[in-house]
């Protein structure tokens, strides 16, 4: 059961060859038994969870429809806040913290008839490429245990890999739902900025930051950002222009689109990620895609500026941690030391970096000379963007430069860590959608062809994804399950 | 400049007022928490305005609204884009520790407002006017100790109340234009006056929902350069306002005096001890870190916004003041005062608009007003019924005496006019038949004033009119009593 995907289980769970509660208790069992070995999730809910698949089942016996999700199991990263559960966006200083109320994301979840069985790991406040930032412990690599999931929705691409759940939700802010999408062989898809609400998302950098599924393959995809997509009233960010019916947009397949290269940016690729690519972007003009170079001059500049921007949003949406009002505070004499002694026992050595860098680079003195000109580097890469896709349809390019590395291998260098999201942070900069789908495993781990479109165009890159998997099926891959699954498989 | 030199010279004092105004919206400028004074501690929040992780801020456009009214009152020009953006400090009674504020792209710009000291009008520029939200209240509790409750040094433990956090302030900034202490309370006063006509802001510095900072420096009379500028916080009164700058005007024109130098820095009114008291030097000024609010899109305030906001505009007290002067012809002390309130200048018109209720208005009403405590517009006196009340006394139902009785009792009590003549015994006896009797008495009990009075002395009539008044408890109308007792005086009607 574990290798369906949500749009196979859907009709089973319709037709009543397969309940709700059947469904979920193989989720919980899994999940038992892997997170030893993966370290996933941060919280389980296994009871909640057990009611509302009764409920569920109890509404499909009745021939009542639940809504479009009903009875799947799916997960939350956890730095979007559900109700009753701890948010601790993998940190110490939010060890405590319980929210008072759902993200949106998530009564849209509940409302399609989904059931969260519980929150996973992450970078500390999503600020990482590894999901070793957390405060919790890392997560690990289904495909090699040895090796990261990437990150910062490590926890998430992981239950999906690993067969735990479905669905699952991350965030993505530089790369952070794509890149561990790429490492763990799943689909994974940054909306549009604007697309899906992020009311009950803890900012890490709110001008970057967007909620998008994680899946076993594009129709998941395409199915999950239906019922996430959409204008939210407490959300001002947040626009209001209709849905499409995604998963219908699938099958208008590639037939004459012209997707573009960006050449230059990919120079010096290693040679067997250049051999997936190339061998993804042959499959696609197989399906009757044209391939046209384009240049986007501006991009190299991208990961820079967003080293500077996102940071700078950080350090302000960070300060409310000071241990006034919830989460962990330490005493100290004044409230000024309580703050400070709070915050240093709180927050990791990568956020501390981060904030600290974003401090400096608001500061009088270095404002124009950091923050503004990444502004205006944001800009021109955004108009880059815009005039390379104003020549094609969609642009094609790896998602990562390399696989899932080492645990260990970059904690210790955060510029080679920061690398990882060399070819996602523009997409972020831009405020364009962003999907990655598996292509050709490189020395046996996965890899991931990321598509990029026009703003508002997620059903043309969905359909571009689908395109991809029916030809070149790598979705299927499952990862060396024996390892750690005791042959259940 | 040297002592020798600084002797010599003519200071003149220039002073510049930021003016914080909590503004009358419904509800907070990014939740839909209830803004209201004086409820319970934590009552009025949500997790948005507790700056929980995870929420966002939604704008209030009735805030923007009133701003923009502001602004449009105050000639300020309304920017078609402007933005908000963070304000980054750490304090404990801010939610998220940075305010969501507006840096460089301001709502309202260059505007004015003039207003009078004595006869003299004055104009002050405005520089700017942009919205922001407030910080909650930090209490500090000393336990057992009444002394020190309420200093943060003495005190054994905090308590924060966050129902003021994510208030909707206005905040005003003029151009260094005021040239006295005095002045700059006239403009804090002719502004509270605006901004209460426009109902933006009750303006309360009590409740503080007006608070006032000043920037004070000195020059050279003739100098065109500003001199070292000093901010002054915490003046919780017009009257503090007055008596922090008078200080400082006088503490750095000694400095001056002796050779010294005026020091950039931020300095805080002691109320009690009449002194300002350096806070911070520049060095440890705060560096704020601006930069634009990513959870709000630019704000955008298009024609038809704002064309609706101008319709709602209502008719300035200026203008107004200038058209009782007209008609009904006030003199400018009275329709200044009358329009210093829009209820009270409302309630003028409502009540007829005449040179009359203006008098009774000024008299009787500001009286019962200020003996109560109760604003005219809370009392329970209605404007028509002042109306009657002046009907009743013109027609002689009443008397003047008998009318600011009634006045009261309408103020205090509420009613209806006619019913409380009745019941109050306020009617003049103006009828013959009624007075006759009354009249015969007091012929008869002071046969020597109706003898004076028949050999030629005018003045005995004031007697008889006196004790007839007195015996009637002043009901008596007393030009029919005075016809009446003449008469039978020389009829020789005593008996």
């Amino acid at each position: 059961m574990h290798r369906l995907a949500a749009h196979q289980l859907l009709p089973r769970l319709r037709d009543r060859q397969l309940r709700a509660r059947d469904l979920l208790e193989q989720a919980l069992g899994r999940i038992g038994r892997l997170e030893p070995t993966l370290h996933a999730f941060l919280h389980l809910q296994a009871d909640q969870a057990r009611a509302q698949a009764d409920r569920i089942d109890a509404e499909l016996d009745a021939g009542r429809d639940p809504g479009p999700l009903a009875g799947l199991p799916v997960a939350l990263k956890d730095n979007l806040c559900l109700q009753g559960m701890p948010t601790t966006c993998g940190s110490r200083i939010l060890e405590s913290f319980v929210p008072p109320y759902d993200a949106t994301v998530v009564r849209r979840l509940q409302a399609a008839g989904a059931i969260v069985v519980g929150k996973t790991n992450l970078d500390e406040f999503a600020m990482g490429s590894s999901t070793e930032n957390s405060a919790f412990g890392p997560t690990r690599n289904p495909w090699d245990p040895g090796r990261v999931p990437g990150g910062s929705s490590g926890g998430s691409a992981v239950a999906v890999a690993a067969g735990m759940v479905p669905l699952a939700l991350g965030s993505d802010t530089g790369g952070s739902i794509r890149q561990p999408a790429a490492f763990c062989g799943v689909c994974g898809l940054k909306p549009t900025y604007g697309r899906v609400s992020r009311h009950g998302l803890v900012a890490f950098a709110s001008s970057l930051d967007q909620v998008g599924p994680l899946a076993r393959d594009v129709r998941d995809c395409a199915l999950l950002l239906g019922v996430l997509a959409g204008h939210d009233p407490l959300d001002s960010t947040c626009e209001d222009r209709p849905v499409p019916d995604y998963p219908a947009l699938l099958e208008r397949g590639v037939e004459g689109l012209r997707l573009g290269i960006p050449r230059a940016f990919l120079q010096g690729l290693e040679p067997e990620m250049a051999t997936s690519f190339e061998e993804a972007t042959e499959a696609l003009v197989g399906c009757g895609a044209r391939l046209v170079d384009v240049d986007l001059p501006h991009l190299e500049y991208a990961l820079p500026a967003y080293y500077i921007l996102a940071p700078a949003e950080a350090s302000s949406n960070l300060a409310r941690f000071d241990g006034v009002r919830y989460g962990l505070r330490v005493s100290g004499p004044d409230v000024a030391a309580m703050m400070r002694r709070t915050r240093a026992a709180g927050f990791g050595a990568e956020v501390k970096r981060r904030i600290v860098l974003g401090t400096y680079t608001l500061s009088a003195g270095y404002h124009e000379a950091y923050y503004s000109r990444a502004q205006k580097v944001r800009s021109v890469v955004s108009r880059d963007f815009q005039e390379a896709l104003a020549r094609v349809d969609l642009l094609v390019l790896p998602t990562t430069p390399i696989p899932a590395f080492p645990l260990g291998e970059k904690t210790a260098d955060p510029l080679d860590m920061y690398l990882s999201d060399v070819y996602t942070v523009g997409v972020n900069l831009a405020g364009l959608p962003g999907l990655s789908v598996p292509m050709a495993p490189v020395r046996g781990l996965p890899a991931g062809l990321q598509v990029i479109g026009r703003a508002w165009d997620e059903g043309r890159l969905l359909a571009c994804g689908q395109a991809l998997q029916s030809v070149r099926p790598y979705h299927l891959a499952q990862p060396q399950a024996a390892l750690f699954d005791g042959g259940m498989a | 400049m040297s002592a020798t030199e600084a002797a010599g010279l003519v200071f003149e004092t220039v002073i510049g007022l930021e003016v914080h105004a909590e503004l009358a919206t419904r509800t907070k400028l990014f939740c839909g928490c209830p803004n209201r004074y004086g409820a319970p501690p934590n009552s009025a929040v949500c997790p948005v305005c507790l700056g929980l992780p995870g929420v966002l801020p939604v704008p209030n456009r009735r805030a923007v609204e009133l701003l923009i009214l502001a602004g449009r009152a105050l000639g300020c020009e309304i920017a078609r884009l402007s933005k908000f953006d963070r304000k980054n400090y750490f304090y404990p009674d801010m939610p998220k520790n940075f305010q969501t504020s507006q840096y460089d792209m301001p709502l309202a710009e260059h505007g004015a407002l003039e207003f009078e000291v004595g006869s003299r009008v004055h104009r002050v520029r405005i520089h700017r006017i942009h919205l922001e939200e407030d910080a909650g209240k930090s209490v500090h509790v000393a336990e057992g100790r009444q002394d020190v409750a309420g200093r943060l040094g003495d005190s054994d433990y905090t308590l924060v109340d966050y129902n003021r956090a994510g208030v909707p302030l206005l905040e005003i900034v003029s151009e260094p234009d005021l040239r006295a202490p005095e002045e700059a309370a006239a403009y804090l006063e002719a502004l509270r006056d605006l901004l209460r006509w426009l109902e933006v802001s009750d303006c309360k510095m009590e409740e503080g929902s007006l608070r006032c900072d000043a920037n004070v420096s000195l020059r050279a009379r003739g100098s065109l350069e500003l001199g070292t500028k000093v901010e002054i916080k915490n003046m919780n009164s017009f009257r503090s306002v007055a008596s922090a700058l008078a200080f400082e005007e006088v503490r750095q024109r000694e400095l001056l005096e002796q050779g010294g130098r005026v020091v950039q820095e931020t300095r805080t009114w002691d109320e009690e001890r009449g002194v300002t008291v350096s806070m911070r030097g520049k060095e440890h000024a705060h560096d704020y870190r601006y930069f634009p609010e990513p959870d709000l899109a630019v704000l955008v305030v298009d024609r038809a916004w704002l064309d609706r906001v101008d319709a709602s505009i209502p008719e300035l007290p200026a203008v107004r003041a200038r058209r009782y002067r007209q008609d009904p012809g006030l003199t400018p002390a009275q329709a200044s005062w009358l329009t210093s309130s829009r209820s009270q200048a409302d309630f003028f018109e409502a009540a007829g608009g005449t040179l009359e209720v203006a008098t009774w208005m000024a008299n009787e009403l500001s009286r019962l007003a200020r003996e109560s405590g109760i604003d005219l517009a809370q009392g329970r006196l209605r404007p028509q019924a002042l109306a009657e009340v002046l009907g009743l006394v013109n027609r002689g139902t009443i008397s003047n005496k008998g009318g600011r009785e009634l006045l009261e009792h309408l103020f205090r009590e509420g009613g209806e006019p006619a019913e409380l003549v009745e019941r109050l015994g306020l009617a003049q006896i103006s009828g013959e038949d009624a007075l006759q009797e009354e009249v015969l008495a007091v012929l008869q009990d002071h046969p020597q004033a109706v003898e004076e009075f028949r050999s030629g002395k005018d003045k005995a009539l004031n007697v008889l009119v006196g004790q007839l008044m007195k015996r009637t408890r002043g009901r008596a109308n007393p030009q029919v009593a005075r016809n009446l007792l003449a008469q039978a005086a020389l009829r020789g009607e005593e008996g």
